[in-house]
């Protein structure tokens, strides 16, 4: 069996090897060739061919430095000049056919380079463009075949044909059919056409539609009522395929929004669900959280050197490598869950202690921490945004059915479920949850019984930021991480806790989806539903002025519901009951 | 007995009118004379006009929180749309000697336009301009104060909503295709009313005349505390709930007050624009309008005084820190608002009387070595 395999291997070992023979063969030959007609003949016979010869050998001929070496009486050889140059500038020449030296040293200023016309150079992105087709990455054959495709030239008919055979993955199977049918698409015969037009309406090809539509308008085409028919029932399902598309794309950026919305607004509800205190830092804990992610990375890569108020701070590094540095978040989620936890006692112990009976005072005061907080971390880490690399695990799409799902943001959707389940059972399991319940609900009977609530209203508090801190932590591999973080989510995780109430976790998590599902659908649809009132007098011009930007009409209308849906529940979807009145 | 005591009307103390009249007197007339005849410079009445719009807008500020006991984080959008309002009829009477030399605001040239959008017409008229200053914040925060009041939205609720309107707001401002400037909002005016922006003596009428409104308002905010409405008001700042259950439509009362805040608020504004130069998106954010609750605790909420004391004072000490010490300038803020909702909730007018005791100490040894 072992003796089976080897002799395959080496009989395939031997095999590429031949073929990557030819194929520098065969650029040595066209090199020399006489003119440029046979040039581009002999160029395309490696047309379909895979070999990773070919690229480098044609970057050199198209940057000039694919020298012809020619020896007085015998025939030119194509050589590339490669080394370190010595005192002449000469180095090192390998003859393109083979490979290797051939034993001189030349200088490439003496030397002619092989010429190229712009006909040639079209022949070579050809033949690069079909390479790509057979490489064994994945995301390059797909991205050959869409330009193939968008190209429409019927001479790659023949290397399409030969690859559809030969693939097994469903992704590019698809793409590839793909570009078969819109390359057909531009055929003169009327039946290979309306097979395309057939093929394409059956893969529902969303990139065919500019294709189909200028097809449409050909007088050639116009003639033939089949084509037209199989034109507009293929445009028809493409269309319907389309909606689907930016449904299911809204339906999951909705639940991405919503999920980062619930992260971030979790610990703000049950702050504010204990004590009664919005707190207006709790942005800048969530920067926290993102500038310790921030830090741990730089302590796995080569150090930090931070200079706060004139005071230089050099944080030396671990230069980790591989899959170490790879796992630095792991590692900076529970550290900035602490790092905010420790900001948020302080704060508690430092300011909120002292204003419990004053809401409205504690509001102003946390957001004089806030500016301070943000000034600070604007001095430590400076004001420009910094760099926090998304780990390689989380980078890459996820692509179903035609929606494209950022893997970041599966992780987030995945994160935010996990969260919620690690607080709810921290707050139905644990004796500290039973505190911090208990002390909601009432807070004077709960000290009665012998609860300890001041004790309950810091590790509360240690929660809800530590929660920040961690959100932080998330946002960092979505967006920016800048001083001024928290300043774009603490606005809408306000709102959130106000339509959510705070009776409840469960409050939180409908609000946070339903917010982000609205913001998403309204900005998705916006453009349309304001077409559909364009002629109303008074509004309608002004909703087809806000619908240009969609984003901010996204917003103002999340706004205008949540005021509205106050009229209906004024403390929002979960109000914790009591029959006491301030 | 000592809740009876606190619903008396306080009588107005003779003092405070003296006070008042002192004011009115330095603002409309020593400042400006002093002015005209190169004592002071011209910059320096321009930056004292600044701090009086923002009296104004802190006294919006307190009228809800100090008198009624409404924490609005949304003044600084009805200071903002009142500037806007004033500032559209101002880019009208640029003319045509802007940039581009086209009869329409350089924006709109620049974003294409050859004509005047519907809406910016009437704004040629200083009349329509002067009554949408009123008519636009006052419809926005009846709109707001009624459906927030009716459903009785209060406290912290309260304040996040009027913190996300002035977010929108802002927002919607911001965008270019809202058609009022976008990022850069509007600038370099020429003509108020045929004057020319530019000249001292414009400037110096502008000043007298925010002065006037600044005194103006001081009285009807006194008057208005002194009557029995400013009697309900307080009792709904102490306690609401017995007020409402007393047969009071406390939203109703609410309703007006926010109002009437809005409009001061919105007057300020208008009287900044001509006098700062610009106006833009930025003066609608959230920080602004907290900023100005800064003015009011450093003064002293629940006062007439503490809030134009307070908006001095801190812009004041804004215009000297953000040029020594730019890095620090927001540290200082934060502290200075950290330490007055900490330890001196009744500001730098309670000053006074809490330093009382202490001076009483003092005072046997002094006269002692007398």
């Amino acid at each position: 069996m072992r003796k089976k395999l080897f002799i395959i291997t080496a009989f395939l070992s031997l095999f590429s090897s031949l073929i990557a023979e030819e194929a520098r063969e065969c650029i040595a030959r066209a090199a020399i060739a006489k003119s440029e007609k046979n040039q581009g003949e002999i160029l395309n016979e490696l047309m379909g061919r895979a070999d990773d010869s070919i690229l480098p050998l044609f970057d050199a001929w198209r940057k000039d430095r694919l020298y012809l070496h020619e020896p007085a009486g015998a025939a030119a050889i194509p050589v590339l000049l490669e080394g370190p140059k010595d005192a002449k500038g000469a180095q090192e020449a390998i003859s393109v056919a083979t490979g290797k030296s051939i034993g001189l040293r030349l200088v490439g200023d003496n030397l002619n380079a092989a010429g190229h016309s712009a006909n040639l150079r079209r022949v070579m992105k050809a033949v690069l463009d079909l390479t790509a087709l057979s490489s064994p990455d994945r995301a390059k054959k797909l991205s050959a075949l869409a330009a193939i495709g968008q190209g429409q030239q019927a001479e790659k008919l023949p290397a399409l044909e030969r690859r559809l055979p030969l693939e097994t993955d469903p992704a590019v199977v698809k793409a590839l059919r793909e570009a078969l049918a819109l390359v057909r698409l531009k055929s003169p015969d009327a039946e290979v056409k309306l097979a395309a037009l057939r093929e394409l309406e059956s893969l529902q090809s969303l990139a065919s539609t500019d294709f189909i539509k200028t097809m449409q308008k050909d007088p050639a085409v116009l003639k033939d009522p089949r084509l037209v028919d199989a034109a507009r029932t293929a445009l028809l399902a493409v269309e319907r395929h389309r909606v689907a598309v930016d449904f299911g794309g809204t339906l999951f950026r909705s639940l991405s929004l919503g999920s980062i919305l619930v992260i971030v607004a979790l610990g703000l509800a049950i702050t504010f669900g204990l004590m009664g205190v919005i707190n207006m830092a709790h942005g800048e804990m969530i920067a926290i959280g993102a500038y310790t992610t921030y830090v741990v990375q730089n302590v796995f890569a080569n150090g930090l050197a931070l200079s706060p108020f004139g005071f230089s701070l050099n944080i030396p590094g671990m230069h980790t490598t591989g899959w170490w540095r790879e796992s630095y978040f792991l590692f900076a989620l529970p550290l900035s869950f602490l790092a905010a936890a420790a900001a948020g006692v302080l704060l508690e112990r430092g300011v909120i202690r002292f204003l419990y009976r004053r809401p409205l005072e504690s509001l102003l005061a946390t957001w004089g921490v806030s500016l301070l907080l943000q000034q600070i971390l604007k001095l430590t880490f400076g004001a420009n945004n910094v760099q926090v690399g998304s780990p390689a695990y989380l980078s890459g799409n996820w692509i179903v059915g035609d929606v494209l799902l950022g893997w970041n943001r599966v992780f987030v959707i995945g994160f935010a479920t996990l969260i919620v389940i690690g607080v709810w059972l921290v707050l139905s399991r644990t004796s500290v949850g039973l505190l911090i319940r208990s002390v909601t609900q009432n807070r004077s009977m709960a000290a009665c019984m012998g609860v300890r609530t001041e004790r309950v209203n810091m590790l509360t508090f240690a929660l809800g930021s530590g929660l920040a801190g961690l959100a932080g932590a998330f946002l960092s591999q979505i967006g920016n991480v800048g001083p001024a973080l928290g300043q774009s989510y603490v606005v809408d995780s306000f709102m959130v806790v106000v339509v959510g109430g705070v009776g409840d976790l469960v409050g939180t998590v409908i609000s946070g989806l339903g917010i982000g599902t609205f913001d998403q659908f309204t900005q998705q649809y916006s453009p349309t539903v304001a077409g559909i009132f364009a002629n109303v007098p008074f509004i309608g011009g002004g909703l087809q002025n806000l619908a240009q930007d969609s984003a901010v009409f996204g917003k103002i209308l999340v706004l205008c519901a949540i005021i509205l849906f106050l009229q209906w529940r004024p403390s929002g979807l979960f109000a914790a009951r009591s029959r006491s009145l301030d | 007995m000592a809740t009876s005591e606190k619903l008396e009307p306080p009588a107005p103390p003779s003092d405070a009118t003296a006070a008042i009249l002192v004011f009115a007197a330095v603002t409309m007339l020593v400042l400006p004379t002093l002015d005209a005849f190169g004592v002071i410079d011209h910059f320096t009445l321009n930056l004292w006009g600044k701090y009086l719009c923002y009296a104004l807008l802190a006294l919006s500020v307190d009228v809800l929180w100090g008198g009624t006991g409404l924490l609005s984080l949304g003044q600084g959008l009805f200071f903002a749309l009142g500037g806007y309002m004033h500032g559209m009829y101002l880019m009208r009477m640029i003319g045509d000697q802007g940039q581009y030399h086209k009869p329409i605001p350089d924006f709109l040239v620049f974003l294409g336009w050859t004509e005047l959008p519907a809406f910016w017409k009437p704004f040629e008229h200083f009349s329509f301009a002067m009554l949408m200053v009123f008519l636009l914040p006052g419809l926005i925060a009846g709109i707001f104060g009624w459906l927030a009041f009716r459903s009785r939205i209060k406290g912290v609720y309260f304040s996040i909503l009027t913190q996300a309107l002035t977010y929108a707001g802002a927002l919607i401002f911001f965008r270019n295709n809202t058609l009022m400037g976008g990022n850069n909002g509007f600038t370099d005016f020429k003509l108020e009313l045929g004057f020319a922006l530019r000249e001292p003596l414009t400037q110096r009428g502008l000043f007298i005349v925010t002065a006037a409104v600044l005194v103006g308002t001081i009285l009807l905010l006194r008057w208005l505390q002194g009557t029995k409405f400013g009697l309900v008001q307080r009792a709904i700042r102490d306690g609401e709930n017995r007020t409402l259950f007393s047969g009071y439509a406390t939203p109703a009362f609410k309703l007006f007050i926010f109002v009437v805040a809005a409009l001061i608020a919105a007057i300020g504004g208008a009287l900044y624009v001509p006098q700062v130069g610009i106006i833009n998106p930025s003066d609608m954010q959230t920080d602004k309008s907290l900023e100005a609750i800064v003015w009011v605790a450093v003064g002293g909420r629940g006062t007439i005084a503490g809030p134009i004391l307070g908006a001095i004072s801190v812009n004041l000490l804004k215009s000297y820190a953000t040029r020594a010490m730019p890095d620090m300038w927001l540290i200082l803020l934060g502290g200075l608002f950290l330490l007055v909702v900490l330890f001196l909730p009744g500001g730098l007018v309670s000053l006074p009387a809490r330093l009382a005791p202490l001076w009483r100490k003092f005072r046997p040894t002094t006269s002692a070595t007398v």
